[in-house]
This record gives structure tokens, sequence and C-alpha cells, in this order.
């Protein structure tokens, strides 16, 4: 059973899917904007100047190596032969978009689609290690996420790579399957999280002698509830366009797509601050937009798959996963992520991937015509399950080395002492907010 | 510790890959898949304890 190839597209459809691939900058502002509210004012304009920096360094890194890397389609690879079963392992691209028509081809529009997405990779690390993260160094790390590590996982899973043939080389499903990047772009993007928020350690004053975390609040919760907004519109054009190029789903699909990608976040926004009231008596603003994100990085794999009664499960799942999973990582793992990114993005992409194993399919179009419905989800939920695998398994490990490497050339993080003035002063010169009084007492607690 | 586990974690892929590769049947596929799996958490846990045991220690 080979997975649908995406098929040339109509004119129409290129319209829409650059239409759509226009909405993704959306994600990355809302993204921005929540990074910089949950982290501290002393480091606002830090935690802003290094989302541009980390764009437009994902972008360069990508141009140059990543989309030769990842290749798309039909294009030749590096390939290994195991038990007589070729493996695609790299695409064997021209650097810099060389031999690439950027005359709206699909090859072209997926280009366009994975620059914006890589971005959208690089952005999630900034929220996890917020606060002490070297603004050279995280521009370093980026360029190794968007040359490297990126365009290898992508193309296992979207440039005709070895996870997208399990299903025609092993008759696993259709393959690994995800339409809007839930594994590439999400859990990629948290598992660097995780390894940054090791690497830098918390923050001071973040846990006391006896290990206990101090809440930290964010300066500007409306920042952060106005993200949420904004990724929706960005996230919906990222989902469609993904499905459009990534999954070969059709044009009237799309419908579908923006549905389960709403439900999803609503659903997972109710269940954060449904638990977060049964918990603390009152709603916890913060803790409901990382259920929105959560539920978004979740609808990013399934959105072209399952029903909208689905999508919305997922969604309610997702926020409950994320309300769990960030006090137990801050409270027992002694991990300190500000924004709640290996949350929202590894747990919530990593159920995402998952779900699309577990619900049954609307999409029946794409089902082979051989084996039984039951049969290939059966084997559907396999290939999801190595998908899973390569990601713990290779990819956070990879991400893991390389920033542990780089962290021995250029350190990581912002001297202690200079911590505590915050990183706007350290690494800008100049806070965001100069007119804002600094009270005392926030530079004693520690 | 922390060695062993991040060796850990390629180890189990390596265990998911091959049951993927040599084994047919469902039972034994998916068995020895969550064996692959298992040894993987097993060195998520044992990476994420040896960054903790760290942290204590600094403090």
């Amino acid at each position: 059973m080979s997975p649908p190839s995406p098929p040339a597209i109509s004119d129409l459809t290129q319209a829409f899917c650059l239409l759509f691939i226009f909405l993704l900058p959306l994600a990355l502002a809302g993204l921005a904007l929540i990074n910089t509210g949950l982290s501290r004012s002393r480091s606002a304009a830090h935690s802003m100047m290094s989302t541009l920096c980390v764009i437009g360094v994902a972008a360069a890194a990508y141009f140059v190596t990543g989309f030769a890397w990842e290749g798309y389609s039909d294009l030749p690879s590096h390939t290994v032969s195991i038990f007589g079963k070729q493996w695609s392992l790299l695409a064997a691209g021209h650097f810099f978009l060389r031999g690439v028509p950027l005359n709206g081809s699909c090859d072209s529009l997926a280009a366009l689609f994975q620059l914006m997405g890589v971005g959208l990779a690089a952005v999630i690390p900034l929220g996890a290690a917020a606060e002490r993260w070297r603004l050279r160094a995280c521009c370093v790390s980026t360029a190794l996420l968007a040359g490297i590590t990126y365009p290898l996982f992508a193309h296992w899973v979207w440039g005709g790579g070895w996870l997208k043939q399990l299903g025609a080389s092993y008759g696993l499903g259709l393959g690994f399957l995800d339409a809007g990047g839930s594994s590439a772009i999400q859990v990629v993007g948290g598992l660097t999280a995780l390894s940054l928020v090791w690497l830098l350690g918390p923050r001071r004053g973040k846990y006391n002698l006896e290990g206990m975390p101090a809440a930290l609040p964010g300066h500007n919760t409306v920042l952060v509830l106005f993200g949420c907004i904004l990724a929706l519109v960005g996230w919906m054009g990222l989902n469609a366009a993904g499905s459009i190029l990534l999954a070969g789903i059709p044009l009237g699909r799309i419908v579908l797509v923006a549905v389960n990608t709403l439900l999803s976040a609503g659903g997972a926004v109710l269940a954060a601050a449904a638990i977060t009231r049964f918990r603390f008596g009152k709603p916890d603003a913060s803790l409901s937009a990382n259920g929105w994100i959560c539920g978004l990085a979740a609808s990013s794999a399934v959105c072209a798959f399952v029903p909208p009664a689905a999508a919305l499960l997922i969604g309610l799942v997702a926020g409950a996963l994320v309300t769990i999973t960030v006090a137990w990582m801050e409270a027992r793992l002694g991990l300190d992520d500000p924004a709640g990114a290996v949350s929202v993005h590894a747990i919530g992409g990593i159920w995402g991937i998952l779900a699309v194993g577990i619900f049954p399919w609307t999409a029946t179009a794409l089902l082979p015509d051989s084996g039984t419905p039951a049969a290939i989800q059966s084997g559907q939920m396999l290939a999801q399950i190595v998908g899973v695998a390569t990601l713990v398994g290779f990819v956070l490990p990879f991400t893991y080395s390389l920033n542990w490497l780089l962290n021995r050339f250029i350190p990581q993080r912002i001297p202690p002492d200079e911590e505590r003035h915050g990183a706007d002063l350290y690494e800008l010169g100049a806070g965001a907010y100069p007119e804002f009084m600094t009270h005392t007492d926030e530079f004693s607690q520690w | 510790m922390k060695i062993t586990g991040l060796l850990m974690m390629p180890a189990g892929l390596f265990i998911v890959l091959a049951a993927v590769v040599l084994l047919r049947t469902f039972l034994a596929q998916n068995l020895f898949v969550a064996a692959g799996i298992g040894v993987e958490i097993l060195g998520l846990v044992l990476f994420t304890r040896s960054h903790l045991m760290a942290k204590r220690g600094n403090e």
C-alpha cells in the first residue's frame, strides 16, 4: 500500500495554497507574543528580537541546505537497501534551492511552506529557554536545527523518506501520516526545547534550596491571549497548506481541516480552563493559553483525516495533558520552561501523531482498495508509533548532542550575574519598557 | 548515567525498527515494538534523572 502522492494541483488550488501559506506568519507572531508575554518584563524585548533573528536564521539555513536535504515527492535521494527494501535517508537535491522552479509548481510551494514551517519549529525553543538564552547562541542553534535536524526528519516524513514508505514497504497502513506538521514542526521544536532546558538549567530564583519551584509569572497575559488568536489563524493556514501539499488532500476538504483545527483548539482550551478551575478554584489564563496551543499542535497531524467529533475529543485530551504535564515537569522533573513549550509542542504533537492511528478516518478516499479499513488502521497505528519512536530515539539525542557540542564552543547561557538585570539590558542595552518602575523586591527575592 | 540514558534511546529505536523489518506476525511485531518503546522510555527516565541529580548537586 503506497501513500497517496501529492497530485499536480490546479491553478485555483495553487492560488489558495499560496494564500494559506501567507497566513503562516501569523502563527509565528502568535508564538512570539505568547513567549514574550509568559516571560518577565526584563527580557521582553530580547524575546521579540530573538524571534526575528531566529526566523531569519532558520529561513537562511533552510535555503542553504534544508530543502536540498529534505526534498519533495519525486526528487532523487540517498538510499540504503535493508533486506531488499529501499530506505530513503536523505534527499539529494541542490543547495540554495537551485533546480526548484519558483513558478507556483508544487515543489516551489512546498519550499515556501517549509521556509515558514522551519521558522515555526525554531521559535518553539525560545519559549522554553526564555530569559537566559544568548542571542548569538540561539542563532547558531537555530542554524543547526533548520539546516540539519529539521530537514533530516522532514525528509523521512514528507520528502518520500523511509517513514512515509512504511506502508509501501512493510504494509503499515499508508505509512507515517502527518498532514500539518505535528511531528516535523511541533515535536522536533518541542524536543529541541527540552534539550535546551536541560542544558541551560533553570532561571535563577526558580527553585529554592529544597528544590521547590517558585512562581515567576509572565508579565503580560493580554499579549499571551492575543497571541493565541493570531496563532489560530496561522495554524489554519499551516494545516490547510500542509494538507494540500504534503498529504494530497483536495481543496474541497479544507473546510474539514479548518473545522477540525478550530474544534481541537477550542476543546483543549475548555479542558485546560475546566481542570485549572477545579484545581485552583479559578481558571488559569496562562495554562488555558497553553491548552489552546497544545490543541493546535495536536490538530496538525489529524486535521485532514478525522471527523469533527474526534477533533473535539483530541482537543479535550490535549488540554488535559498540557495542564497535567506542565505542573509535573516543573515540580517533579525540575524543568524550568516559562512558556510550557515542551508540554505544549512535544507532548501535544506526539498525542496528535498517535491520534491519527487511534481515531477512524473520514478520508475513505485515501484508503487503498486492498485490505479492510480495520487492518489498515491497525497498521497505521504501528506506523505512527514508529514515527514517535524515531522522534524520541533519534531526534532527541541528536538535537541534544548538537546543542551540547555548541555549548562547548559558544556558552549558551547568559552569565548568572547579568541574568538578574534581565536579558534586555545584557544583550540589547535597553529594556522593553523604559518608563516602567522596576520593583526592588523583585531583585531581592533571590 | 547520562550517557547510558542517551544511548538507550537510539537502542530502543533500533529494536522498534528491527521488529518492523524482521518480524511478520502481528503479536511478535507488536511485542517487540512495545519492548523497544520501553527501552526508549527507560533511557529517557535515566537521562532525566541524571539531569535532576546534577541540578540538585549544584544547589
